[in-house]
């Protein structure tokens, strides 16, 4: 088997001595799907922030794509897609097109852009159906669009590795649905995908692997086991309101 | 698309005329027979305005002032740093009174204008330090920065022998009299590595200003940028200074950015648009200073910002473009 896409191995990470990620070693394996799930504040953000090298472990080691996190430079395999993205456009004047463009920029950085460079970024502007709204200004979109859109700037990018902070807080359920099986489109065609989202009927309705965090690592493999096993149940403490709601 | 073209008509004719009258005369290798002509052409209709080595000065370096305040501007603005500059500017402010000392000059002569231009790219840094420190460009330590070098630069001056011995007026507001051929050269330096690097770091710094985290993970240097960026806001502080005076210095990064930012969606737009905004700010005020004989920067001010309230009283933005 190949290296794999991540390797977590015993990372711990602390915010001025209070510790978010204690311990943790897992990977993803190349067009894996998996879904990282824990209560809120339990470190699924900061794990993820990790694996980019947004974050500096205090102890243990991460690769990425076999190489150390911290000598990792080929940014352009890595399409990142965060609730923080979508803060910005509220005033700024940017189009959907020059978002999208964005995503040709680890691959340009200072020069022209090419011929090749636009096709890319009109092919990603069809491929998740906003084409026609290229020339509008970001802020003028809906939030399933807009998502739609930074997901067009990591596949111009030619990403292979998507990483997905909840990406669709705010968005309606029917776009979120279109969303979702977008995301599955792109798995099924190669791209691993690391996605963190509350809804864990999302997660085991799409993500073939899950990893249950809080703090700690609780589970860590397929989809249908994390339901059957009671990590869910130990992540969320047992009077979570959240695990009658949902299940 | 004709809206294309005309943008690079207008894009194309300033340029060409920046490069042509502007640069030669910031370089000091404008012929003679050019103010000569200028002059006898102001005078036929009625006014001295053209005779006067000064106000070309001046002119010259409104123009430059013109373009780097909102190119500038652009990123400080929706990177919600719009206070940067006036922060840089009183830092520059503790430069220009530590160089009366060592120089013993007032006004805004070279020598001050250098030292302001150290302590403006000492303040950048400090500023840039805190907000690694703190992870933010947060309201307080800005504060602490805005104010402390005000005081120290206000102390330097006491010690020196108080405001009697440095022309502290010009230094505040701005002053049209005082822009020497030195400043002007000095500007048009500075203009030209600003627009240089921006031309060049273009792509990184948009990415970053609108979402920095990504930037950081398509391994961009986001702090090496952010440096950048504030060195450049205290280049583009210093050399405004001297027509816009440090108080009022700051408008220029912002007003023309926030008008501009009413007009245009994409980006690219926004950042010519901001520029041409601002080109006319800078100078009909100039103009309308010297004609009613008002505080230069203070007019420039004022005309930018009631540009930028016709932007907002404009038909709404979002209206406009889906009736195309």
């Amino acid at each position: 088997m190949s290296e794999p896409i991540i390797a977590v191995e015993d990372v711990t990470y602390s915010y001025d001595g209070r510790p978010a990620v204690e311990g943790v070693s897992l990977s993803v394996e190349e067009g894996e799907f998996l879904g990282l799930v824990g209560p809120n504040g339990s470190g699924k953000t900061t794990l993820l922030k990790l694996m980019l090298g947004l974050l500096s472990p205090d102890s243990g080691e991460v690769r990425l794509f076999g190489v150390p996190v911290e000598a990792f430079d080929a940014g352009e395999r890595i399409g990142y897609v965060s609730q923080h993205s979508t803060g910005k456009e509220r005033t700024m004047p940017v189009t959907v097109r020059e978002v999208v463009t964005m995503g040709r920029y680890p691959h340009t950085r200072f020069g022209w852009l090419r011929s090749h460079d636009r096709e890319m970024v009109e092919e990603a502007l069809s491929r998740v159906g906003i084409a026609e709204l290229a020339d509008r200004r970001i802020n003028e979109l809906s939030g399933g669009q807009k998502q739609r859109a930074f997901i067009a700037r990591t596949l111009a990018g030619e990403a292979d590795l998507l990483a997905l902070d909840e990406p669709t807080v705010g968005v309606d359920a029917d776009s979120r649905d279109r969303f979702y099986a977008l995301l599955d489109e792109l798995n099924d065609q190669g791209i691993t995908i690391v996605l963190i989202e509350h809804d864990i009927g999302v997660v085991t309705d799409h993500a073939d692997r899950v990893a249950c965090i809080n703090r700690e690592l609780y589970h860590h493999g397929d989809a249908e086991a994390f339901m059957e096993s009671d990590a869910l149940a130990r992540a969320y403490g047992t009077n979570s309101r959240m695990i009658e709601h949902g299940h | 698309m004709g809206s294309k073209t005309i943008q690079r008509l207008v894009l194309a004719v300033f340029g060409l005329g920046v490069l042509l009258l502007f640069v030669p005369i910031a370089l000091g290798i404008m012929p003679r027979a050019f103010f000569e002509a200028s002059c006898g052409l102001g005078r036929s209709f009625g006014t001295q305005i053209a005779c006067y080595g000064f106000i070309w000065n001046a002119l010259t370096t409104a123009v430059f002032i013109g373009i780097v305040g909102p190119v500038i501007g652009t990123y400080l603005v929706h990177r919600e740093m719009a206070l940067i500059g006036e922060t840089l500017a009183h830092a520059a402010f503790a430069g220009v009174a530590i160089g009366t000392l060592l120089f013993a000059g007032s006004g805004w002569g070279t020598p001050l204008l250098l030292s302001a231009l150290v302590a403006g790219i000492v303040g950048a840094l400090a500023v840039q330090f805190l907000a690694d420190r703190t992870g933010s460009y947060g309201d307080v330590p800005i504060a602490i920065m805005l104010t402390g070098s005000f005081a120290l630069g206000t102390l330097v001056i006491s010690l020196g022998g108080g405001f009697a011995t440095v022309d502290i007026n010009s230094i505040l507001f701005g002053s049209i009299a005082t822009v020497g051929g030195e400043n002007v050269l000095l500007m048009a330096v500075l203009s030209i590595a600003i627009v240089g690097t921006v031309a060049l770091t273009y792509k990184p710094l948009l990415y970053i200003t609108f979402d920095e985290e990504a930037a950081r993970v398509a391994r961009f240097n986001v702090s090496a940028y952010n440096t950048l960026l504030i060195v450049l806001t205290a280049m583009v502080v210093v050399g405004s200074m001297q027509i816009l005076g440090v108080i009022l210095v700051a408008a220029m990064l912002v007003v023309p950015v926030a008008a501009a930012a009413q007009l245009t969606n994409s980006f690219r737009d926004s950042l010519f648009a901001s520029v041409i905004v601002g080109e006319s700010a800078a100078v009909s005020g100039l103009l309308l200073s010297w004609r009613y004989s008002l505080a230069p920067g203070a007019t420039i001010v004022v005309v930018a910002i009631a540009i930028y309230l016709l932007a907002v009283a404009m038909p709404d933005r979002t209206g406009h473009a889906s009736a195309e």
